[in-house]
């Protein structure tokens, strides 16, 4: 299906509003899930896109619910299971703007398989997986990103598992766009939600989120206002890694490793982000975390390629353009004979 | 079978038959697949009716010569209208002694055994468990022996040739099927053609194979082993153009059917699994008719953007197998309760898990009926032939999207792989079909039904005004909300169901052949059919009263079904499973059926159905 464009000076201008829906919001009060879908609404009315054309998809957990409360088109399905559709749907309407809302566990356990292959295939979509280090909507399991030991109601005696970190795994896959953000910072994970969409591919946003009825303040050690800047790094494009109130820390690389330098006025010899850089570099990033070094968070990587929707409907444009199926035809091919 | 014997001018007899089955047997790596359709061809294009039956092994490549890497291909042709490959062959040509092993017991008594000679050394002896020579031992006394040195004679037509002994080795396929080509009186033309064709890139090979047919062909003229070659005429078929068919290939030309009648593009997500691979491969060549397919990452992934293609408004379906099915059965839950238009193809095969992948067997039935969390129905079709798969295959399109919900389709590897000449359909002769979206600026609510149907709107992404959630989460009535109320939740169970039940008022009635009243009707589905009508009109010819009719809607029943299986003392129902459709025929109308079982992963004989009915009748003093 073909969708009419309007110049968007002609289209009346939405506003948050105009993304709520009229369900009443059940997650616990609290809940970092509020912020992203205020920031959600927040960013919808500047994407020059019409309610109709965008459409939520998401599987199965606290993060999952969000779909319901966003004016477009929704999708709550299973467990796992929202890149499936998002990529059934993307691949046969490219035309549509369709975000996918995931989480850790829905997204890295149950619906990991996908995730990567979604990433390899550069389809595009937004996808943006809530990250709280736990299972809520169960009731406090551990979940593939908990940290190693945690004490969870499965796992009284710490967990014994080495978690996953989904920056890694989506660059692993290939992914073409792959950033961080924090429900906490609100003017950041704006931006990272603009970002977000505006990729075309593959795009890959986690959000730590947390959840504060099974695991408080997970984040807080680094997000909390008092002690952001000095242990968090946001990373710019073109610009050398440095962090603090001052931005007076700085980072480089030193052989495979990353360290941190204090104090330092100079740039030279700091880290420059590269966005466009071989993988290899926003790994290295990744791998920064706290309290060894400060926690990064922005663009990691952003690249283009072709995607799975543009190749697949090029494939068939160039095959109708070799000549057009007849069905007649098709039926009477190959070898046939004529019974009088 | 014989009817007439009648001297030709050279010392050769012709004897007429109506029927003829031919088994070609040897290694994987023999090209028996190759020889079988060639002969396939030769004797549609004389005018017989046909039907085929190939036998893969599982491996792609088992050892040379061992019993796991037998290949066959069974063919049967008649003057008559056919409908099974045949219960025993009349001749088996075996390349190997493993080939020999696994398929001269279903060799008829006096049947036709061809073997190459040259294979039965102590090596291939040992591979395929045979003590002494079977060639010598006179242990083959039933059948007439024709141990021809197929390989050295092949060398000899190829003598001069700049070939590999490999090379040389691999023609030998084409010296067998000269030699069945002169027994049944068919023409070289069209496995010339064909040669001439697939290796005009490669001269050497296409002349290898040339000398090999020709000198097969000619040994069987000139040799005077045979005292016989077989005339079987031309079948009365109804006019028209005709051309062959598998299962799967006409699955294929089914689904694009539907597409083209409903305008709407199909989107084909599949994760490879045998004998459903097929469909894909076929599908995706139909680019130029914009045909979306997607090889997913598994089972899961590949319905699930099924789905999300059906909510956007494309034809979202996928095919399987059983283990397939299994997996897939979450993500056909949620087509189910978010009201979606999906079609599910199992392909199926023996099971339990592997099972056996490459066999058929009927056990899915209950899988797809019942096997999903919640009261979850679904409508079931399934084809009785390999061309009725091209017509199935666009009824369960017209269902899916009629009443907003997924549709299995039910084939298995018999129907799957099978084939038959089929009389090439008119566009005039496809059903009307259309497909109606929910409109922009006209009254929405999600779960608002239609009156008749029960179906819900199918309001597609792209349409103002409409935008609305949905998902797997228990939905108001009409609203679609997500609510928890039971009165509401009874409700829409109650609803789904109905839905699925009301498909009755817009299908066929079931149609019985043979009398409407009487002893016994042998009822049956999917690829039985052939072996159940031939039953059925055999013990007609002998003056009983036996009627055969073929269920191809399985859920909902037709609306007559109840009042059919009360017109019989007796109701036979063979399948290939432990009695599943008996199972639902007993609980739903409380009738005495008998259930036929056969789980050997090949498909019934007529012969094995003949037996039972005559055992019934038996019972019944007639």
């Amino acid at each position: 299906m073909t969708m009419t464009t309007i110049p968007l000076d002609e289209l009346k201008p939405l506003t948050r509003k105009d993304f709520v829906t009229d369900q009443e919001v059940r997650w616990c009060p609290g809940c970092g899930d509020y912020s992203i879908l205020a920031q959600v609404q927040k960013v919808l009315p500047e994407m020059g896109m019409r309610r109709e054309d965008i459409v939520f998809i998401s599987g199965i957990g606290c993060s999952s619910r969000l779909p319901y409360y966003v004016e477009t088109y929704g999708f709550h399905s299973i467990h796992g299971r929202a890149l499936t559709l998002a990529t059934g749907l993307k691949a046969s309407r490219p035309e549509l703007m369709v975000w996918v809302i995931t989480g850790d566990g829905d997204g890295l356990s149950i619906g990991g398989n996908h995730l990567l292959h979604a990433m390899r295939r550069n389809i595009d979509l937004n996808v943006v997986l809530f990250n709280n280090r736990i299972y809520g909507l169960t009731k406090g399991q551990y979940s593939p990103t908990s940290e190693f030991g945690k004490i969870t109601k499965s796992s009284p005696f710490g967990t014994i598992d080495q978690p996953l970190d989904p920056i890694r795994v989506a660059l692993a896959a290939e992914a073409t766009f792959v950033a961080r953000s924090m429900d906490v910072d609100t003017a950041h994970l704006q931006a990272m939600l603009k970002r977000t969409a505006e990729h075309k591919g593959v795009a890959f946003l986690e959000v730590y989120q947390n959840c504060n009825i099974f695991n408080d303040g997970a984040f807080k050690g680094f997000t909390d206002r008092e002690v952001r800047d000095d242990r968090v790094l946001y990373l710019e494009h073109g610009k050398p890694l440095r962090f603090g109130k001052q931005r007076q820390h700085g980072i480089r690389l030193n052989g495979f490793e990353l360290e941190v330098v204090e104090n330092v006025e100079s740039d030279e010899g700091l880290l420059v982000h590269d966005e466009q850089a071989d993988p290899t570099l926003a790994t290295i990033l990744a791998r920064m975390t706290y309290p060894a070094y400060p926690v990064p968070v922005g663009v990691f990587r952003d690249v283009q390629r072709p995607t799975l929707d543009a190749l697949m409907h090029k494939q068939v444009e160039d095959a109708i353009s070799r000549g057009k199926g007849d069905f007649k035809a098709l039926l009477h091919s190959g070898e046939t004979w004529m019974v009088e | 079978m014989t009817t007439e014997v009648r001297p030709e001018q050279d010392q050769h007899q012709i004897e007429e038959r109506t029927r003829v089955t031919i088994r070609f047997a040897g290694d994987s790596g023999d090209g028996m697949q190759l020889a079988g359709t060639q002969f396939t061809k030769a004797t549609a294009l004389f005018g017989n009716d046909i039907s085929t039956l190939p036998d893969y092994p599982a491996e792609i490549r088992a050892p040379r010569g061992s019993l796991p890497g037998v290949s066959g291909f069974q063919i049967s042709f008649s003057s008559d209208d056919i409908m099974t490959p045949g219960d025993e062959p009349d001749a088996l040509v075996a390349m190997n002694p493993a080939a020999l092993k696994t398929n001269v017991a279903d060799l008829r008594d006096n049947g036709i055994l061809i073997v190459d000679a040259d294979e039965f050394d102590r090596t291939n002896l040992r591979k395929a468990g045979y003590a002494a020579n079977p060639l010598e031992d006179g242990s083959l006394k039933r059948w007439q022996l024709y141990p021809i040195n197929i390989t050295k004679q092949n060398d000899l037509a190829l003598e001069g040739m700049a070939l590999t002994p490999v090379l040389k080795f691999r023609s030998r396929n084409f010296y067998a099927l000269g030699i069945v080509l002169w027994l049944y009186g068919r023409s070289l033309e069209s496995t010339l053609e064909w040669i001439n064709d697939k290796f005009k890139r490669n001269p050497d090979v296409l002349e290898a194979n040339v000398r090999a047919l020709k000198a097969g062909y000619y040994f069987g003229e000139t040799a005077e082993l045979f005292q016989t070659n077989y005339h079987v005429a031309k079948a009365k078929l109804p006019p028209g153009e005709y051309r062959h068919v598998s299962g799967n290939e006409a699955t294929a030309l089914g689904f694009l059917a539907a597409s083209l009648q409903l305008g709407r593009p199909i989107f084909y997500g599949s994760y490879p699994i045998t004998p459903a691979s097929d469909i894909l491969h076929e599908l995706s060549t139909y680019k130029n008719f914009g045909v979306l397919t997607f090889q997913a990452e598994d089972e899961i992934a590949a319905v699930g953007a099924a789905i999300g293609a059906s909510f956007g408004g494309a034809l979202g379906m996928t095919g399987t197998s059983g283990p397939g099915v299994a997996l897939k059965s979450e993500a056909i839950n949620l087509a189910v309760m978010v009201e979606l238009p999906l079609v599910i193809a199992d392909i199926q095969r023996a099971g339990p898990s592997t099972g056996m992948p490459t066999k058929t067997e009927q056990t899915d039935l209950l899988q797809v009926m019942f096997g999903r969390n919640g009261e979850s129905p679904v409508a079931i079709v399934a084809p009785a032939t390999p061309s009725d798969c091209f017509w199935m295959a666009i009824e369960a399109w017209r269902l899916a999207t009629k009443y907003m919900t997924p549709v299995f389709f039910m084939s298995d590897a018999y129907l799957a792989n099978g084939s038959e000449p089929w009389r090439i359909p008119r566009m005039d002769e496809l059903p009307a079909m259309k497909v109606e979206f929910a409109k922009a600026g006209e009254p929405f609510e999600p779960y608002q039904r239609d009156e008749t149907t029960l179906a819900r709107p199918w309001a597609i992404p792209g349409t103002p005004g409409l935008e609305h959630r949905i998902g797997g989460i228990e939905k108001s009535n009409i609203t679609g909300d997500v609510d928890y109320d039971p009165d509401n939740h009874e409700l829409m169970v109650h609803l789904r169901a109905e839905k699925i039940q009301r498909i009755q008022n817009d299908i066929p009635e079931i149609e019985v052949e043979g009398p409407a009243s009487g002893d016994l009707l042998v009822l049956t589905w999917g690829s039985p059919y052939g072996a159940v009508t031939s039953a059925a009109r055999e013990a007609r010819g002998r003056g009983k009263s036996v009627a055969s009719a073929q269920l191809r809607y399985l859920n909902p029943f037709p609306k007559n079904l109840g009042d059919v299986l009360r017109s019989y003392k007796r109701v036979l129902i063979p399948e290939m499973n432990l009695g599943q459709l008996a199972l639902l025929i007993r609980g739903k109308y409380l009738v005495d059926a008998i259930s036929q079982s056969k789980v050997q992963g090949q498909p019934f004989k007529i012969g094995e159905i003949s037996e039972r009915i005559n055992e019934i009748l038996t019972e019944l003093g007639r």
